[in-house]
């Protein structure tokens, strides 16, 4: 298993560099044009410019440009020329954010996923099931930023003034170290607007993979040892669908933290990575794009790497197919 | 004769499907000794699996239909509630299944999934339970049994995964194991080897045993009686030796003359039963094999019954012809018995 580790870590780091090379590639080189005058934002004067290019090394060769790109990225000396405003300090303030609404929107899908989905493949065929199934079509097909904009209308704006004090606050963010009790308040609705289409998703699969799995013969065998229906469920069905599962909830959650989220963001005003890139995006702002590109994309490779890791723990026989010998 | 430790009466299993009505089971009767090795001979889809996974309740779905009697000590196996049936399993009857390959779960260890049936029957601690489960793995010679213990089913060739099915089978001491089809994922010479620490379990410990498979070198092995099943029925059930030399069934006689024999004159073909095996949703009225039997008469369109007609004790056959007309009906080529003469 340790082998196995470091060599998915050993591939990480090269996938990096590539999706690096590729960001800096789609960014400078590919694009027409002087990309110091796209970086200078709207009627820059000459000499704005002429400092991009000396600070960026657009005169320089390539492979000295891509060194100078990856070096302002990663020492924090990446400024944007509309607000004058570090890169790197603006992403670090969204972080949290960003991650505190895509951890707890993580484990809301996860859990409702796994109990919708467990539920629905015991009723198999029945009424609950079809019900599940449609509900299910619904989320999937809700796009967020409706869904969002319905619960700030509704359960953040109206129910507050039917009440007379806020339940949901309509939009913004409280630091988790501020006011715990804040900080969740705010970001209930904004979980479950990211959280619905995954949990119409994730119960769709987990039944699927429940009602292939029930069929297996190792599930017969284990209702032959005598184990309770609980036992054969959770321990034998349970277990096997949910390999798969958590996978996807590891790609998921990499893609909603690198770039996903930018419309849960948005509409609910979180201020995170997410809506740093949207407003950034409306304005041509080039250095935090291509900096919250990079960003997002390590977080997909990141979490890729560790969901391979997980998927090894998890199903024993990946480790094999890896030319490991299990220990 | 003891007293029967199985003993099975008018069992009979329909399953509801789009189609219609399937009768896999009909009307199956037999006794299974203590310490007896029962051979459950017949083609796929003669309903074998079926009676089998019955008897330990696997069968039992809304869209079953199960009835008749199972008597296994006090308790009705058909009758028993979900519970009852709980502690029975591996407990007083266990099972071990066709292909090794897939019947264990992939992401345990070996050795947890026999702890995993002791612990599910017995007050006992992971670490004895553990010991317990190397120890079962010794038992049915897996080598280094402490290390095997710890590997996952997909390090284990196939003859490992059925030793350790057997194994985990036989945790319980349980007093019949049913074995559907135990050998024939397997090579030949690993057969052979799970054949035997079958037959060494039965004799050492008085298991019982119901073998079912479609291999008659199998039976001929280890089987102590034989049931034919044809269609959902047991066509003839009797010793080894009745059912090998003196075959009352015609079914029996097709069966056993389509053996492929090394030490027998090579014949331009291997004989066989000509036609189709019945079809379960709609089967001929009276006996199964009639369709497909050269020596059906007027009789045939009502059930035989299961009934002793050779004269010999124990030795029951579903067949309305006279022991004389079989006697002298069946083919005998080069001393074997057939149905027909293979074709030329």
């Amino acid at each position: 298993m340790a082998r196995f580790i470091a060599r998915r870590l050993a591939s990480m780091v090269l996938v990096l560099f590539a999706v690096s090379v590729l960001t800096f590639l789609i960014f400078n080189v590919i694009p027409n044009g002087d990309p110091a005058v796209r970086m200078a934002g709207k009627q820059p004067t000459e000499q704005q410019i002429e400092a991009i290019r000396k600070e960026w090394g657009f005169d320089k060769n390539i492979v000295v440009q891509y060194g100078t790109t990856m070096k302002k990225l990663f020492t924090g000396d990446m400024v944007s020329y509309f607000t004058q405003l570090s890169v790197t300090k603006e992403i670090w303030k969204g972080l949290p954010r960003t991650l505190s609404l895509a951890i707890g929107a993580a484990i809301i899908w996860m859990l409702f996923g796994v109990a919708l989905g467990l539920y629905s493949a015991m009723r198999a065929g029945g009424i609950s099931d079809r019900l599940l199934t449609v509900l299910a079509l619904i989320g999937i097909s809700m796009p967020v930023f409706w869904i969002g904009a319905l619960m700030n209308q509704y359960l953040g704006f109206e129910l507050s003034n039917k009440l007379g004090f806020e339940l949901f606050p309509n939009g913004g963010y409280v630091e988790f170290t501020d006011n715990p009790f804040e900080w969740f308040r705010h970001l209930i609705l904004p979980w479950f607007a990211l959280a619905i289409l995954f949990i119409g998703v994730y119960s769709r699969v987990l039944r699927s993979n429940i009602l292939d799995t029930v069929n297996e013969d190792f599930v017969r065998t284990a209702r032959a040892k005598g184990l309770s229906e609980r036992q054969v469920l959770l321990k034998h069905v349970l277990r096997n669908s949910l390999i798969p599962v958590v996978t996807l909830w590891g790609l998921d959650f990499a893609v909603v933290i690198g770039g996903g989220a930018i419309l849960t963001e948005t509409v609910f005003n979180l201020q995170g990575v997410g809506q740093y890139a949207a407003d950034a995006i409306g304005q041509l702002d080039v250095p935090p794009i291509l900096a919250v590109t990079m960003f997002g994309a390590f977080f997909v490779v990141f979490f890729n790497t560790v969901v391979d890791i997980v998927y090894a723990a998890l199903d024993p026989r990946i480790r094999l197919e890896s030319g490991e010998t299990a220990t | 004769m003891s007293a029967p430790l199985l003993s099975v009466r008018d069992l009979k299993v329909d399953f509801r499907t789009e189609d219609g009505v399937v009768h896999a089971v009909d009307n199956v009767s037999f006794d299974v000794a203590p310490g007896e090795v029962v051979a459950v001979v017949g083609e796929s889809g003669s309903g074998k699996s079926v009676t089998a996974m019955t008897l330990m309740g696997l069968t039992r779905s809304p869209n079953a239909e199960i009835s008749g009697q199972a008597t296994l000590g006090d308790i009705d196996l058909i009758r028993a509630s979900d519970e009852q049936m709980r502690s029975v399993r591996a407990e007083r009857l266990a099972m071990i299944f066709q292909d090794p390959m897939t019947s264990l779960n992939p992401v345990y260890r070996v050795g947890d999934q026999i702890v995993e049936v002791l612990r599910a029957h017995r007050e006992i601690e992971k670490e004895e339970a553990h010991d317990r489960a190397v120890e079962l793995l010794r038992l049915v010679g897996i080598p280094a049994p402490a290390e095997r213990a710890r590997a996952y089913p997909h390090e284990f060739s196939g003859g490992m995964r059925q030793r350790a099915m057997i194994a985990m089978a036989l945790a319980l001491e349980p007093e019949i194991l049913i074995a559907d089809e135990p050998t024939t994922a397997l090579d030949v010479t690993i057969q052979a080897q799970i054949l035997r620490l079958l037959k060494k379990f039965n004799e050492e410990r008085d298991l019982a045993v119901i073998l079912i498979t479609h291999d008659l070198g199998v039976v001929a092995d280890i089987a102590d009686r034989v049931l034919v099943m044809y269609g959902g029925r047991v066509i003839e059930n009797g010793t080894l030796d009745q059912i090998f030399y003196d075959p009352q069934h015609p079914y029996t006689w097709g069966l056993l003359g389509s053996v492929m024999r090394l030490d027998r004159p090579r014949a331009a073909r291997l004989a066989q039963i000509k036609g189709q095996p019945p079809s379960l949703l709609n089967p001929p009225q009276g006996c199964h094999f009639r369709p497909r039997c050269p020596h059906e008469f007027g009789k045939c369109q009502e059930v035989p019954g299961l009934e002793a007609r050779s004269g010999e004790s124990g030795h029951l056959d579903r067949c309305w012809l006279n022991p004389e007309q079989k006697r002298n009906l069946r083919v005998m080529e080069s001393g074997e018995i057939g149905l027909e003469a293979p074709a030329a």
